[in-house]
């Protein structure tokens, strides 16, 4: 860990050198990753699947340019604060949203290496940062002093508890499996786990955990307001829920906000499930630190599928009420995944 | 400062990037926005009409029984995570006690179910 980048370099790196490194590829990683899943996915995915052909056009090539042009217009828009609201929370809120976000991607390894802190407790960590944006929301939804605005708070706040517990409870079948919470621990437990005495250089564990990485998926589903579970912010009931009053530059940064936490969404769940930067590859890739290299490039992969996956269901499904909402998780999502974690250990056990 | 500390430490670094990153861009924004208040601007938002009362009004929260439930399952899965790290050591004791844990709050989930809680009212 403290030797982080010296055999690739050829010397050591003092601790703050570490720090200001890994902080400036955060820095770059979260903007550009949010605006690679806004590009790839909100704009041409969305323009194709449902035949909006506005983002096609701005800059000439397929509508390279749209993204861009959207940030330097938010950016240069006015800062309109209402005279109702309350000033100091609602200009806080957005600074609490993009905040929990960042937090998330410290525990994220994208190689052997490659991680800005390696937690032993990670998974555990990420879930609980994961849940400071619903204060922020909250923040959000009551300073606005707008009625929509409170009624989507709730929303979120009522969505965001139910939907917390299907999220915490399909990680611990991942937990139980690889005996770590840590998500190094986890990747490395993926590397040599093996079933039926089948060794093809590490099995990744959606294959023993299928059901608990659908619930998973489900419950990130939610947790980021996309839609078939966006009540929160339903712009035909609601206009926007609690980002109503906001505009210019703290408007987008809610938006880099839920984009941000898809992007580090996915990568947890990639991680989890997928087996995170590894690949069957040599043992001595790993032990050369040829697998810093190609890991980014792997997890990469593995998170545009899965947030491909997040937003192919966004761009697909009708919103559910907010009743139906409560009854899945309650009824559906949680004895599943209680009953799946009771399995994994008998398995665990027995084997 | 310990290894384990200093691992905790990024967690304060990245969060001040975080307020860079916010306050960075509000701040640039402030240099090239304009700034022209009207009262018409300043008014909340209700579908085009001026709003009726204030913002802060009643409402109805249909779903504090879900908050409390959720309390309940929330400390369950903090007991499940220290057993789940440490399944191997326990064995088939350790298996026994927690799907006894489980299963009660499985008959409390069922419990609530069917005197209606889960329903919306």
């Amino acid at each position: 860990m403290s030797t982080i980048l010296h055999p690739i370099m050829g010397f050591v790196l003092a601790y703050w050198q570490q720090q200001v490194i890994k902080l400036a590829a955060i820095l770059v990683a979260i903007p550009v990753g949010g605006l690679l899943l806004g590009y790839v996915f909100l704009m041409k995915m969305m323009a194709h699947m449902q035949s909006r052909l506005g983002p096609m056009e701005p800059g000439g090539f397929h509508g390279w340019f749209q993204n861009i042009g959207d940030a330097v217009k938010f950016i240069q828009k006015e800062d309109i604060i209402p005279a109702q609201a309350d000033k100091w929370v609602f200009s806080l809120a957005p600074y609490v949203v993009v905040m929990s976000t960042f937090l998330l991607y410290l525990v994220i390894p994208v190689g052997p290496d490659l991680v800005v802190s390696n937690l032993s407790v990670g998974v555990f960590y990420a879930l609980a940062v994961g849940s400071i944006g619903v204060l922020g929301v909250l923040m959000a939804g009551w300073s606005s002093a707008n009625k929509y605005s409170l009624m989507g708070s709730l929303r979120a706040a009522g969505q965001l508890i139910a939907y917390e517990l299907p999220l915490v409870l399909a990680v611990i079948g991942v937990v139980i499996q690889s005996g770590t919470m840590s998500m190094q621990g986890i990747v490395t437990a993926q590397q040599k786990f093996h079933i039926f005495g089948l060794n093809l250089g590490g099995m990744p564990f959606i294959v023993t955990q299928f059901p608990l990485f659908i619930i998973f998926m489900i419950a990130a589903q939610a947790e980021l307001t996309q839609p078939p579970f966006d009540m929160p912010v339903a712009e035909s009931e609601l206009v926007t829920g609690y980002m109503t009053e906001y505009s210019g530059f703290r408007f987008l940064s809610f938006f880099l906000g839920e984009m941000g936490s898809a992007f580090a969404l996915s990568a947890i769940a990639a991680t989890l499930f997928l087996g995170g930067w590894y690949l069957p590859m040599p043992q001595s890739w790993i032990n050369n630190n040829f697998a810093d290299y190609i890991g980014p490039v792997i997890l990469l992969t593995k998170v545009m599928f899965m947030a491909f996956l997040i937003f192919w269901i966004r761009f697909t499904y009708p919103r559910f009420r907010e009743d139906q909402l409560q009854a899945i998780a309650w009824k559906y999502l949680i004895p599943i995944s209680l009953l799946w974690i009771m399995v994994t250990a008998i398995l665990k056990v027995a084997f | 400062m310990s290894d384990f500390l200093r691992s905790y430490l990024s967690v304060a670094f990245l969060a001040a990037a975080a307020m860079a990153l916010v306050g960075g861009t509000l701040g640039l924004s402030r240099l090239i926005r304009p700034k022209r208040p009207t009262i018409e601007k300043l008014t909340v938002y209700e579908s085009g009409v001026d709003p009726v009362g204030t913002g802060w009004s009643q409402s109805q929260i249909r779903y504090y029984i879900f908050a409390l439930l959720f309390v309940m399952f929330d400390v369950e899965a903090v007991f499940l995570f220290p057993w789940a790290l440490r399944l191997e050591a326990f064995g088939a004791f350790g298996l026994v006690e927690m799907g006894v844990f489980v299963v009660i709050l499985l008959v409390g989930l069922f419990y609530a179910w069917r005197k209606g809680v889960l329903r919306w009212v």
